[in-house]
């Protein structure tokens, strides 16, 4: 048991680290992603369409959001729905902080549209739904993939916060065994190992994907 | 209401304690992050295939580990191995490496997009390496990088949230005690708001950083000009030199 690796160890803790790892870490990841980008376009497209002095205060709230710690607000969210279940406070707190992201990932797509394409819609005398819907978003989306990927990556090596609101997620099912057992060097490590051979070949793909995006433009 | 704020009153000094132990964090790992982006990010550009596969290799595993992760490592596992170092080291090499690790990616990019001109001009003016780099190519790729710098920053000042896990009192644990006294959402809401100033102090420190960074390259006016309020009339001397 005193030497440095010891495989049993390893072989003990490993079922336990994947099965939070599947039904916490990728369902928070999957699922916040989902609400991120949903909730992202919606927050762009709104602060688009209302009067200055309100998209003004929605900015500085997406602004506090993004600018403060998730932690805290999981925590904050924890406290004041103690009856909801705390895996389903880090699906949306995850959701909401990361649609702050979004939205500014999409607010640079729908720039990036041409003017011209706003104006073929006044001239086929499109209803403003429309002109969202049927010609801006699905240009700008094009360019926001790469950057929804990357934000997915970054929220899935932040799942591990959630162990602040008692959720066990992977590093906290690690924590347990290595508690329990007096060692954490299997643990830890290979919750380190799980979270690198998922993320890197991800962020491999999706600057791949950011390639070929930009050449057929 | 009345007896939240004397809770507060009362919390204050220990509130400033944790505060202090996150802004400890927040710069000791932003200056170390500094140091490895900037080993990392130079490293990454050499010719010796060797040493440049070595500097990837360390930032994608730094990248891709998780944060808390390596925070973890550095605070339950290092003692296994008989290296017990205090929990503020172990935060600070968590935050640093972690977050120098994507920055490197920053310095990396930001020198790449220097024109290739400048490294020419350094060669016609037979320049020695470190010259040309010191004197040259970095003050310019610093100008470009800052931007993407600020962003690490404040995150690394939210990451430094989870610290309370290796035991220290940082303004997150403190929040949790003041909750304690009052209610959730006066002490989460005083403590999101101290994070969001300090955030917002940080950014505009880069900002101003940035200004002086540009300034010395002979872009844009200096950081004294910029604080200073415009007049009319330096606002109609500065709309006569433009045109």
């Amino acid at each position: 048991m005193n030497g440095l690796w010891d495989w049993d160890a390893a072989w003990a803790v490993l079922p336990e680290l994947l099965l939070a790892f599947v039904q916490v870490t990728l369902i928070v990841t999957v699922l916040s992603t989902a609400i991120a980008a949903v909730l992202g376009l919606f927050i762009a497209i709104l602060r688009m369409s209302v009067p200055k002095p309100i998209a003004a205060v929605i900015t500085f709230i997406g602004d506090f959001i993004r600018m403060t710690p998730i932690v805290v607000q999981l925590l904050f969210a924890y406290w004041t729905f103690l009856t909801i279940e705390p895996l389903t406070i880090g699906i949306v707190v995850f959701g909401i902080h990361y649609s702050t992201y979004m939205a500014e990932v999409y607010r640079a797509g729908i720039d990036s549209v041409p003017t011209g394409q706003w104006e073929a819609t006044t001239a086929l005398s499109m209803s403003k739904r429309r002109a969202w819907t049927a010609v801006i978003v699905p240009q700008a989306l094009r360019a926001t993939v790469p950057a929804l990927g990357n934000y997915a990556i970054s929220m899935f090596k932040d799942t591990p916060f959630l162990l602040t609101i008692g959720v066990v997620e992977m590093v906290r099912a690690g924590l347990t065994f290595g508690g329990n057992n007096f060692r954490y060097m299997e643990a830890i490590t290979l919750a380190g190992v799980i979270f690198l051979l998922a993320s890197y070949p991800t962020s491999l793909l999706i600057s791949r994907l950011e390639k070929r995006l930009a050449y057929n433009y | 209401m009345e007896s939240n704020f004397e809770a507060l009153a009362e919390a204050w000094p220990r509130i400033l304690d944790g505060l202090w132990i996150t802004l400890q964090l927040t710069l000791g790992g932003a200056l170390l992050a500094m140091v490895i982006a900037v080993v990392l990010g130079l490293g990454s550009r050499l010719h010796n295939i060797v040493l440049r596969g070595l500097c990837r290799a360390i930032m994608e595993f730094f990248r891709g580990t998780s944060l808390v992760v390596q925070l973890f490592f550095f605070f339950f596992v290092l003692p296994q191995l008989g290296l017990a170092l205090p929990a503020m080291v172990c935060g600070i090499l968590g935050l640093g490496l972690n977050y120098g690790a994507y920055a490197a990616e920053v310095v990396r990019g930001s020198i790449n997009s220097v024109p290739t001109g400048q490294w020419e001009a350094t060669t016609a003016l037979s320049m020695s390496k470190s010259q040309q780099m010191i004197r040259v190519i970095f003050p310019q790729a610093w100008a470009l990088m800052i931007p993407s710098l600020t962003n690490y920053l404040i995150h690394m000042l939210k990451g430094t949230a989870i610290v309370s896990f290796i035991t220290l009192a940082d303004l997150t644990y403190h929040t949790e005690q003041l909750r304690e006294q009052t209610d959730t959402f006066f002490a989460y809401g005083v403590s999101l708001v101290i994070y969001f100033v300090i955030a917002y102090i940080l950014t505009l420190i880069m900002n101003a950083l940035e200004v002086r960074a540009k300034h010395r390259l002979g872009r844009g006016e200096s950081l004294r000009e910029a604080l200073t309020p415009k007049t009319p009339e330096t606002a109609a001397a500065e709309g006569g030199r433009k045109a």
